[in-house]
């Protein structure tokens, strides 16, 4: 039996299909991004806001963030649990990686509702 | 050209402080011969030599090794396969601890066989006359009970070089998938709770070094998507 305790979904079957999921999402946004930047040639600034300041793109962002931040730590909780075999070390890592995704969260839920 | 000029990686832990690569010619004489013709060569040559070797027919799998970069049986490689530029290079199999030359110690690959408990289990009371299969739940168990355990595969998988106390390695999967996929076999939910953690089963990456290595021409990378998909639909 092999324990964890710091992996996303305490489970390996959750933690794979959170990032199949998330994953999805990913690329779902960046490709309406995409799609909206080539319709948009002469994109100014009043439009790129007003399209952030619908709620439906707003709720889209958000979906789009928290995947990227759940994406992120597992695949960055992978990369450390094969390559840092120090506890130490490992545990540094996986501390500063958590403290910025979770900073770079709130920062875009500022981002979005805010100002 | 018939001299084949064969770098072997020599080390005897009683006498050296590091391993080295040690070179040999040996005369082919224009032959395709296989590997372990080579190695067999090269043991008249220098006695002190260790390899493991038992059938030479691909059945035993004892002569797993690294040729020219890539895993696979000395026995049933031949020299037009591997070798390039007339040059050979012959490793032990990555990952595992080198006991002495070619030969390591495969303590591990071994005990994540054992940690699959690769025999069936079945609770029910055991009828007078063998547990019968129908052909088509028998025909579920090809590509998977041909395995010879040579670990060509796991030794293969940068997975299993980092995490082999951890992640269970393709040869072991396989394995856990030709019990789950028996149909005389009940242990099923115990089976699939064993894999379920980050690093026994969902270690594996993907990236199908099993496959291509695998001298039996078996698929561990199919294996392990088939309990996924178990794993997924026991638990949604």
């Amino acid at each position: 039996m092999v324990t964890n305790i710091t992996n996303l979904g305490r489970s390996g079957l959750s933690d794979w299909l959170i990032q199949r999921v998330s994953a999805l999402v990913l690329a779902v946004y960046a490709l309406f991004l995409v799609a909206y930047l080539l319709f948009h040639p002469n994109l100014d600034y009043v439009t790129w806001s007003g399209l952030f300041a619908q709620t439906w793109m707003r709720i889209f962002s958000l979906l789009a963030f928290i995947s990227m931040a759940a994406h992120a730590w597992v695949g960055l909780w992978t990369i450390s649990t094969d390559y840092l075999k120090h506890t130490g070390a490992r545990f540094g890592f996986q501390a500063v990686v958590i403290l910025a995704i979770f900073v770079f969260l709130v920062w875009g839920v500022q981002v979005l509702w805010g100002a | 050209m018939s001299s084949l000029q064969v770098s072997v990686y020599r080390y005897n832990p009683e006498t050296d402080s590091a391993p080295y690569m040690q070179e040999f010619q040996i005369d082919t004489q224009g032959r395709d011969l296989m590997v372990l013709n080579v190695l067999t060569m090269i043991k008249d040559q220098d006695s002190s030599l260790a390899f493991r070797r038992s059938c030479r027919e691909g059945v035993c799998g004892s002569d797993g090794m690294n040729m020219n970069g890539k895993n696979g049986l000395a026995c049933i490689t031949a020299l037009s396969e591997v070798v390039k530029d007339n040059k050979l290079v012959l490793r032990p199999l990555p990952g595992l601890p080198v006991m002495r030359d070619l030969v390591v110690d495969m303590g591990l690959f071994y005990k994540q066989y054992e940690r699959m408990q690769p025999y069936l289990q079945n609770d029910t009371a055991a009828p007078a006359i063998e547990r019968l299969q129908s052909p088509e739940e028998r025909d579920k168990l090809d590509g998977l009970y041909e395995c010879i355990l040579c670990a060509c595969c796991s030794t293969s998988c940068p997975s299993f070089w980092w995490n082999p106390d951890k992640f269970v390695g393709p040869a072991g999967l396989l394995q856990a998938y030709r019990f789950l996929a028996d149909s005389r076999d009940n242990a099923t939910q115990a089976r699939l709770a064993e894999l379920e953690d980050p690093f026994s089963l969902f270690r594996c990456r993907g990236i199908m070094n099993c496959v291509s290595v695998c001298p039996k021409g078996l698929n561990p990378t199919r294996a392990i998507g088939k309990i996924r998909e178990m794993l997924l639909s026991n638990a949604t």
